[in-house]
């Protein structure tokens, strides 16, 4: 056992660096970029934290990991002791290691980012679940008992999958219903393999699944079966999981030319359905040379990212606001950096040009300048008159954001929606105004992060117990 | 994994079956369509639910083989296994009363509106329908037609079989001789058009089934977009009919090109395996 490190001694220690792939050598193709923590830097970093009495990093996390305590471990070399810690909170840990937006969570409020970089927890909370992946021991604490209920979640997203280990947990019987042909939501279809692989994912997915919990993938709820059909077949509680898949279009003048995609068809081709080996596949996803991205949040820079690896000699991302607004976590801005991606902010498309084919080959941009913060706190784009000029595309990727999927509220009347048809919940019991149906993730945020949609999904587990022991009565 | 219980030839290259989907055979309406994954390769592809047996739990459909994926699928036997099938998708036909309907059916058209002649004769229509073919061989389910409606009439384009000609030159004339108060017109985009423009003169309410290319079928990516009314709509989800004289049809035949070259090399690489090609049968 090392020697006790003073806090000043710690606080000496830098950041360590996330080991990645070389830019060039992973533009070429769709393999993971980041390598992850080998032991020795993960205990080395563990170091740098200095244990608060107070951790603050705990409440910037939205399922309050033992942060402190789970680093501790690492630094003593326990590592499969440090995965059950953070497993206790989050199912899910070597996806969320991967893709929380960390430094808006709890690195932004650890106490070493006031002073310089804040401990790596993200990369830390990768490493120990993908040491245990890799040491083939994850365990596996199954109720060992069923209090006979059933339960149905729909749709196998993290809020859904999260929901239904938790359920599991407690005993009860639980069906999840996917409408795809494969589990995991966006994480499947939309976030790539370069940042995700397929593999972690399947693992998580596994965990859940002996668990107990049944996965009936290829299953619409409200198509192949409505809520009140299940409700028939003996489910008792529902949780309502499904997303917010709805893609939106800016509605101008020729976005339905060919070669403009949606992001969620461009990475659903891409990913779900792994266009980028076709022929081997056989779904094709157009490889154009000059690709604009609409958009500044992950799903932009993925879609930017999957075009260069597409092959794309200019893959850009036109942002109408500035470079400091962008949505998207940090990381994945410098490595889109890194790649060679071109960045045109305060810039906004307003027409698209095509050729006599119907394939677009232009595209009409406006000039934007800051205005005043909006509703959103943040200075809105305004147009600049006359600054009109046009940059020559043959793809594009419309990435200005989803809605709520809208299949469970159009099938089922009754259900109370927001402005953008989000359903609404109580925020503390995550129920819904219809008997005995609970949802969470981004069908209630509208799009948001996979780890509060995790939160949601333990709140909501939560009070689905207790209703299913008849102990909550809305 | 959906086995297949049985496949008729129907034609050359179109083939019908028949598969155990318990929830689609109980929930589909007429108008629905289904998604199928062949193989963990495949693509994701729609066809329409043809009959549906909620008793047995058995759905049919029919399948024209003309490029990849329709082709490998009509490759299968009996026994053989699909990999992923999901619906009921689309919106039901709105199926009413309308008094006089012309059913108008192209190619593998026909196969789509085999269902609507029925349901549309059960609620009491007088059901025309027209049929149209290139040449005698390529014409399907007549005899399911015929003995589901009140009048049908055949068109082929070499004047093979029934009368020459297109089935628009029969609807024109259908129209001329008697009132016709609704049309529903399936078949080649160029067909579903020239029907939308012989009707529209005439203020008769015509409704198409449009066959936008798709990936998930549920309305979560758009690919599906097609412009109805100046509107854009996503086929899978608002549709897949419309009202044929508000649709761009235009655009939707310029969107069904898309991927022509890849789709070319596709089926030319599955065509030179040869008999190999049946090796993905069973759904691996
Ligand atoms: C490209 C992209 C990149 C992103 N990157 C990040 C990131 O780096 N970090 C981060 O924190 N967040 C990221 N996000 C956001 C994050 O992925 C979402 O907030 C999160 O996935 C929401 O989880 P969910 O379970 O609510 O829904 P989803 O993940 O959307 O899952 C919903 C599931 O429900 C299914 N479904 C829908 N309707 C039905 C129905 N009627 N019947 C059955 N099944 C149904 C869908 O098929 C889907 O599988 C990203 C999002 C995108 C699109
Ligand atoms: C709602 C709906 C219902 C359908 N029902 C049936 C049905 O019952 N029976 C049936 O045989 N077909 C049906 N189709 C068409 C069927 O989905 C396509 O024929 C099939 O996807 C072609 O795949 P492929 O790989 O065999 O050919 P591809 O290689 O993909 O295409 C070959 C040629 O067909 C054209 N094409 C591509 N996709 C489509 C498409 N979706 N529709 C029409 N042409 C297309 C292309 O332009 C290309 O020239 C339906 C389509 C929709 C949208
Ligand atoms: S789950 Fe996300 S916010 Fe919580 S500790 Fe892990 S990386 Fe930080
Ligand atoms: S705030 Fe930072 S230093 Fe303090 S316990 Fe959390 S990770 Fe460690
Ligand atoms: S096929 Fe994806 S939205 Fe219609």
């Amino acid at each position: 056992m090392p020697k006790e490190l003073s806090p000043k001694e710690r606080m000496a220690i830098p950041r360590h660096k996330m080991p990645e792939r070389e830019p060039l050598e992973r533009i070429k193709g769709f393999i993971e970029v980041n390598l992850g923590y080998t032991p020795e830097l993960a205990m080395a970093e563990a170091q740098r934290c200095l244990q608060c009495k107070k951790p603050l990093c705990v409440e910037g996390c939205p399922v309050n990991i033992d942060i402190p305590f789970f680093i501790k471990l690492i630094e003593q070399g326990e590592f499969i002791e440090a995965a059950r810690v953070i497993k206790r909170t989050n199912a899910l840990p070597a996806i969320c290691g991967r893709v929380c937006p960390q430094e808006q969570q709890c690195e932004k409020v650890c106490v070493l980012a006031k002073r310089g970089e804040p401990v790596a927890i993200g990369h830390l909370e990768r490493f120990v679940a993908d040491f245990e992946r890799e040491q083939g021991e994850v365990k596996v604490e199954t109720a060992g008992f069923t209090t006979g209920k059933k339960a149905a979640v729909i749709g196998a997203g993290p809020a859904g999958l999260t929901v239904a280990g938790e359920l599991a947990k407690k005993g009860h019987e639980v069906a999840v219903f996917e409408a795809l042909h494969a589990e995991g939501g966006v994480l499947t279809y939309g976030i790539p393999e370069f940042r995700l692989p397929n593999s972690v994912l399947e693992a998580e997915v596994d965990y859940v699944r002996r668990l107990g919990v049944e996965f009936i993938t290829n299953f619409v709820v409200g198509k192949s079966a409505t809520l009140d059909d299940l409700r028939a077949e003996g489910y008792q509680a529902f949780f309502i999981g499904s997303g917010a898949g709805l893609p939106n279009f800016m509605g101008i003048e020729g976005e339905n030319l060919n070669g403009i995609y949606s992001a969620n068809e461009y990475l659903t081709r891409v990913n779900l359905m792994r266009a980028y080996l076709f022929p081997e596949y056989d779904t094709p996803v157009i490889r154009g040379k000059h690709v604009a991205v609409i958009g500044g949040g992950n799903t932009a820079m993925d879609a930017v990212r999957t075009a260069k690896r597409l092959g794309a000699e200019r893959a850009m991302i036109v942002y109408r606001r500035s470079r400091e607004e962008m949505p998207a976590r940090v990381e994945e801005v410098k490595h889109a950096e890194e790649e060679g991606i071109e960045f045109h902010f305060l810039t906004a498309p307003v027409r698209y040009l095509g050729d006599q084919h119907g394939w677009v080959k232009a595209m009409e941009c406006i000039r934007m300048e800051l205005g005043p913060p909006d509703e959103s706190g943040r200075r809105r784009p305004v147009p600049i008159e006359g600054s009109n000029f046009t940059m020559e595309v043959d793809v594009v990727v419309v990435a200005v954001g989803v809605s709520p999927n809208p299949l469970i509220p159009r099938t089922h009347a009754g259900f109370k929606l927001g402005r953008r048809g989000e359903i609404v919940v109580d925020m503390n019991t995550l129920y819904t105004n219809v008997e005995g149906v609970f949802a969470g993730g981004d069908i209630i945020l509208g799009g948001s992060t996979v780890i509060l949609a995790m939160g949601d999904g333990r709140r909501a587990a939560h009070y689905m117990d207790l209703y299913l022991k008849g102990e909550f009565k809305p | 994994m959906f086995e297949i219980k049985e496949k008729k030839e129907l034609g050359k290259d179109l083939c019908q079956f028949r598969v155990h989907a318990p929830y689609i055979a109980r929930r589909r309406r007429p108008g629905q369509f289904i998604m199928l994954r062949i193989y963990e390769k495949g693509e994701r592809f729609p066809l329409t639910v043809s009959d549906a047996d909620p008793e047995s739990g058995d759905i049919w459909f029919i399948a024209m083989g003309i490029g990849k994926s329709t082709k490998l699928l009509n490759s299968l036997k009996e026994g053989d296994k699909i990999r992923d099938i999901v619906g009921p998708l689309g919106k039901p036909t709105p199926v009413k009363k309308h008094g006089t309907v012309a059913c108008v059916g192209g190619g593998v058209g026909i196969a789509l509106i085999y269902p609507l002649v029925k349901a549309y004769r059960e609620a009491g229509n007088r059901l025309i329908s027209i049929l149209g073919a290139r040449t005698k061989e390529l014409l399907i389910l007549e005899e399911e037609i015929r003995s589901n409606c009140d009048e049908l009439i055949v068109t082929t384009d070499d004047g093979s079989y029934g009368r020459k000609g297109f089935v628009t030159d029969a609807l024109r004339d259908l129209m001329e001789r008697e009132k016709v108060d609704f049309v529903i017109a399936v078949g080649p985009v160029p067909m579903m058009k020239a029907v939308a423009d012989l009707t529209r003169d005439r203020g008769i309410e015509t409704m198409v089934s449009l066959n936008p290319i798709m990936v998930d079928g549920t309305g979560m990516c758009g690919a599906c977009r097609v412009q109805v009314g100046g509107k854009t709509l996503f086929g899978c989800v608002d549709g897949p009919e419309f009202n044929a004289h508000e649709v761009d049809f235009d655009i939707l035949m310029k969107r069904l090109s898309a991927y022509k070259p890849m789709e070319e090399e596709s089926l030319r690489l599955f065509l030179a395996q040869g008999e190999g090609n049946t090796r993905v049968a069973g759904g691996e």
